[in-house]
């Protein structure tokens, strides 16, 4: 069946189905790395030993999701130049120094202090280790820094000029950085990546509370994460809505498609739902708020905001699929945000938070909700600022490599094979380390080098003596 | 502007590919070797002397891709779709092996499956690695900024000799590694397999460096024009030197001179690549400066590298310090 369509679908399935399989485990790591430094941090401050088994506990989890994230992210790197060569030849001056500066001031430090953090404990002090788990955490947000730009200057170009070969050619490098979209972009993110993180030890937390609610582990996770869906779940709302009034600006298109909006209006509606047909052009089945939409875009219940048909037809992005995946990004959001609110209630009881089942059922439920989220997320901007890679310049369809179809379908296909395999395999790891009590964790696992000891006589004397 | 950036550009993407080459050398050819070792406690030792390494070495191929990509974006866009088949297979391979570090100690039934990946994966790497210089060696035809060739130029006699080639080479790496990380039967059976893939990648060195000038006149020139030949006649005099220190070392039972004699190998090969090839990035016809990025962007890379670069190198070298020594087969996290 892949084999019917055309290079560049493939290509771009190809490039879908790659990156959303990445930006899962990033989306975690940002957040569990700053998780991990402060549950060490709090270990160092109150000695208290709940902290160590919680570092203990989350950072064998964390190094199953980051070993993930490194693998399929040397795959990235790649596929810019497998794939979107004309793109690469053509953007590479402008973003290739974005990513060469993520890779050496990143991901080198990621790589060189995760060592240290993952296996170096009895070889450092306390403080060199505590060093490393701060240096891995801060890599993963320069990390994030740097390719958020380098998206970010796709979707609104800034800083450049085009020289004669047709290269985009940087002119202002702070321009380049700091494009319009990039600071609501990354803060976007960044929050997204905590939430992702928050819910999902809140999730496990809930679940180990569901069986004992007396697990100390279970509850200091749980509170921690609770705190965090309470007080960032509102806070990336807004973020959410000031990234929204900045794509309203610079790509309209993308916000047209997103709302549903064909027609333009002056006091255009809130559609909560309908089916918006991309053919017929126009949005069935509306459910809709008066004049709310313009209210929220524009801050006047009047004022106009432009439908798809204000841009020609090759120019605008599939509204079907961006309108649903936006919905779903604010459901869960909101959903996220109940949750938290819920817990601020019970904390108002004491310890209602450890006891209310409902909630933990609920808490358990929403565990997967952020990368549900985030995916939705992304393919919203990013098939939003369909047809372009580089916004307005650069379409997706000049941007692929001379590969022919059937080259990119079976790499396509060994692609899904290798990673339904690789990555169930690893979230399956990932669950089972999460079934495991967070209480008295051992800082080894029981099933590892040490098992060897048995085996060799010798060594487990020694061991022992 | 009398600064040659392409030029300093071109030297730094080297020394990536090199890092890349010398550090993931030894932890995919500890995987080659994996298989062979019997006893379940070698195979813990093993994959334990690089784990807390190997993502900082792959670090490095990243780097080298990503450079590129920011330097000579061309070159980039030309390497990758003419090498397409040999590099996702690459990718795929670098996938499983990578995860395998972490899997292997989360299951006891599923163990056997994540030691196939990691060794089928680092062995899969390796020659696709070896193919792909192979067939950069052999030139990439290029029209009109973009390839010109067939989809499967990367498969012929050369390539395939090249990708057995590394195989050995890497696993020579890997073999004087665990000499050098290792003690007892492990470290003995690791002495008898570094003297078996040492003589044979020095033959297919020899192969290959034979081969390498009649696949192109500028390489044949480079090589045997007077006076240069006088200049690079240097390189396999020293070959000689690391071969003398491989042998006595491995004789002598040294730890660490078989390790570094294979390195220096590996650096000298490396070296003599770069003599044949400058000032082409992509040959035959594409050079530095043709490929190159406007100097706006190498110059503002090159800050960067020139600050960070160092830092890596210094904190490598701490990572690779805190974990000095033999391997204890007792340590580890998991």
């Amino acid at each position: 069946m892949l084999f019917d369509f055309d290079a560049l679908t493939l290509a771009r399935m190809q490039f879908a189905f790659t990156m959303s399989f990445h930006i899962i485990f990033p989306a975690f790591s940002i957040g569990l790395a700053s998780y991990l430094a402060v549950l060490e941090g709090l270990w160092l401050w109150k000695s208290e030993q709940v902290y160590r088994d919680l570092f203990n506990y989350w950072k064998k989890i964390f190094a199953v999701a980051f070993g993930m994230g490194v693998v399929s992210g040397i795959v990235m790197s790649y596929q810019f130049g497998t794939n979107w060569s004309v793109f690469s030849d053509k953007a590479g001056p402008v973003i290739g120094p974005l990513m060469g500066y993520e890779v050496l001031s990143a991901f080198f430090l990621e790589a060189g202090f995760l060592g240290v953090m993952l296996f170096g404990e009895k070889r450092v002090g306390p403080g060199l280790h505590y060093f490393a788990t701060l240096m891995v955490a801060v890599g993963t947000l320069i990390s994030a820094t740097w390719i958020l730009s380098v998206n970010s200057w796709m979707q609104t170009p800034a800083g450049f000029s085009i020289n004669a070969a047709g290269q985009f050619v940087p002119e202002d490098w702070w321009a380049v950085i700091f494009n319009p979209s990039f600071p609501y972009r990354f803060v976007h993110m960044v929050l997204a990546a905590y939430l992702t993180t928050a819910f999902v030890v809140s999730g496990i937390g809930a679940w180990h509370l569901l069986k004992d609610t007396t697990s100390r582990g279970a509850r200091v996770m749980f509170s921690m994460a609770m705190w965090m869906a309470a007080l960032v779940a509102p806070i990336q709302i807004f973020a959410g809505d000031l990234h929204g009034l900045n794509t309203l600006e610079y790509q309209p298109a993308k916000v047209a498609a997103m709302e549903g909006h064909y027609d333009t209006h002056a006091g255009a509606p809130l559609i909560l739902f309908g089916i918006p047909d991309d053919e017929a052009e126009v949005t069935r089945y509306q459910l809709a708020i008066p004049k709310l939409g313009s209210l929220i875009l524009t801050h006047h219940a009047d004022g106009e905001v432009k439908g798809l048909k204000a841009f020609l037809k090759e120019q605008r992005p599939p509204a079907e699929i961006v309108f649903w995946s936006f919905r779903l990004m604010v459901g869960i959001g909101f959903l996220m945000l109940g949750i938290g609110l819920w817990s601020l209630l019970r904390r108002l009881q004491k310890n209602k938070l450890y006891e209310d089942r409902w909630l933990h059922r609920a808490a358990l439920l929403m565990g997967p909700s952020g990368f549900v989220a985030v995916l939705a997320g992304w393919v919203t901007t990013e098939v939003g600022r369909q047809p372009y890679t580089v916004y307005g310049l650069l379409t997706t369809a000049q941007s692929a490599s001379p590969i022919a179809a059937p080259a990119v379908a079976t790499s396509l296909v060994a692609f899904i094979i290798v990673y339904f395999f690789v990555f169930g395999a690893g979230v399956f790891y990932i669950l089972r380390l999460c079934g495991k009590s967070p209480d008295h964790v051992p800082p080894e696992i029981e099933h590892g080098p040490s098992h060897a000891a048995g085996i060799n006589p010798g060594p487990a004397l020694k061991a022992g003596g | 502007m009398a600064i040659d950036l392409p030029f300093i550009w071109a030297g730094l993407i080297a020394f990536a590919v090199l890092a890349y080459v010398i550090l993931d050398g030894f932890d995919l050819g500890v995987g080659i070797l994996f298989p062979l070792a019997k006893k379940e406690h070698d195979r813990d030792v093993m994959m334990n002397s690089v784990a807390p390494v190997w993502d900082g070495n792959e670090t490095w191929l990243v780097l080298g891709g990503g450079g590129l990509l920011a330097v000579f974006p061309l070159a980039y866009a030309l390497i990758m779709p003419a090498l397409y088949a040999p590099l996702i297979a690459m990718l795929l391979a670098l996938v499983l092996r990578g995860v395998a570090f972490e899997f292997r100690w989360r299951t006891k039934r599923g163990q056997f499956l994540w030691d196939w990946a990691f060794s089928g994966g680092s062995l899969v790497a390796t020659f696709a690695q070896g193919m792909a210089l192979g067939a950069l060696v052999q030139g990439i035809p290029v029209v009109n900024r973009t390839y010109a060739g067939g989809w499967w130029d990367w498969v012929s006699p050369f390539t395939l000799l090249t990708g057995v080639a590394l195989v050995m080479g890497y696993a020579l790496l890997g073999a004087t590694w665990l000499v050098m990380k290792t003690e007892g039967e492990l470290q003995e059976t690791s002495r008898k397999q570094a003297w078996v893939t040492g003589v044979a990648t020095i033959a297919l060195i020899g192969a290959v460096s034979l081969w390498t000038p009649f696949l192109e006149p500028l390489y044949f020139a480079r090589w045997f024009a007077w006076p240069a030949m006088l200049f690079s006649a240097i390189v396999p005099l020293l070959v000689l030197v690391c071969i003398y220190g491989l042998y006595t070392g491995l004789r002598d039972k040294s730890d660490y001179r078989p390790f570094f004699s294979s390195l220096g190998l590996f650096v000298l090969c490396f070296v003599g690549l770069g003599i044949s090839f400058y000032p082409y990035i992509v040959p035959p016809s594409l050079s530095i400066w043709d490929a190159a990025a406007p100097d706006k962007s190498l110059g503002f890379l090159l800050v960067g590298a020139l600050i960070l670069i160092p830092l890596i190198l210094a904190y490598t070298a701490y990572s690779y310090w805190v974990f000095r020594g033999k391997v204890d087969p007792h340590e580890g996290y998991h």
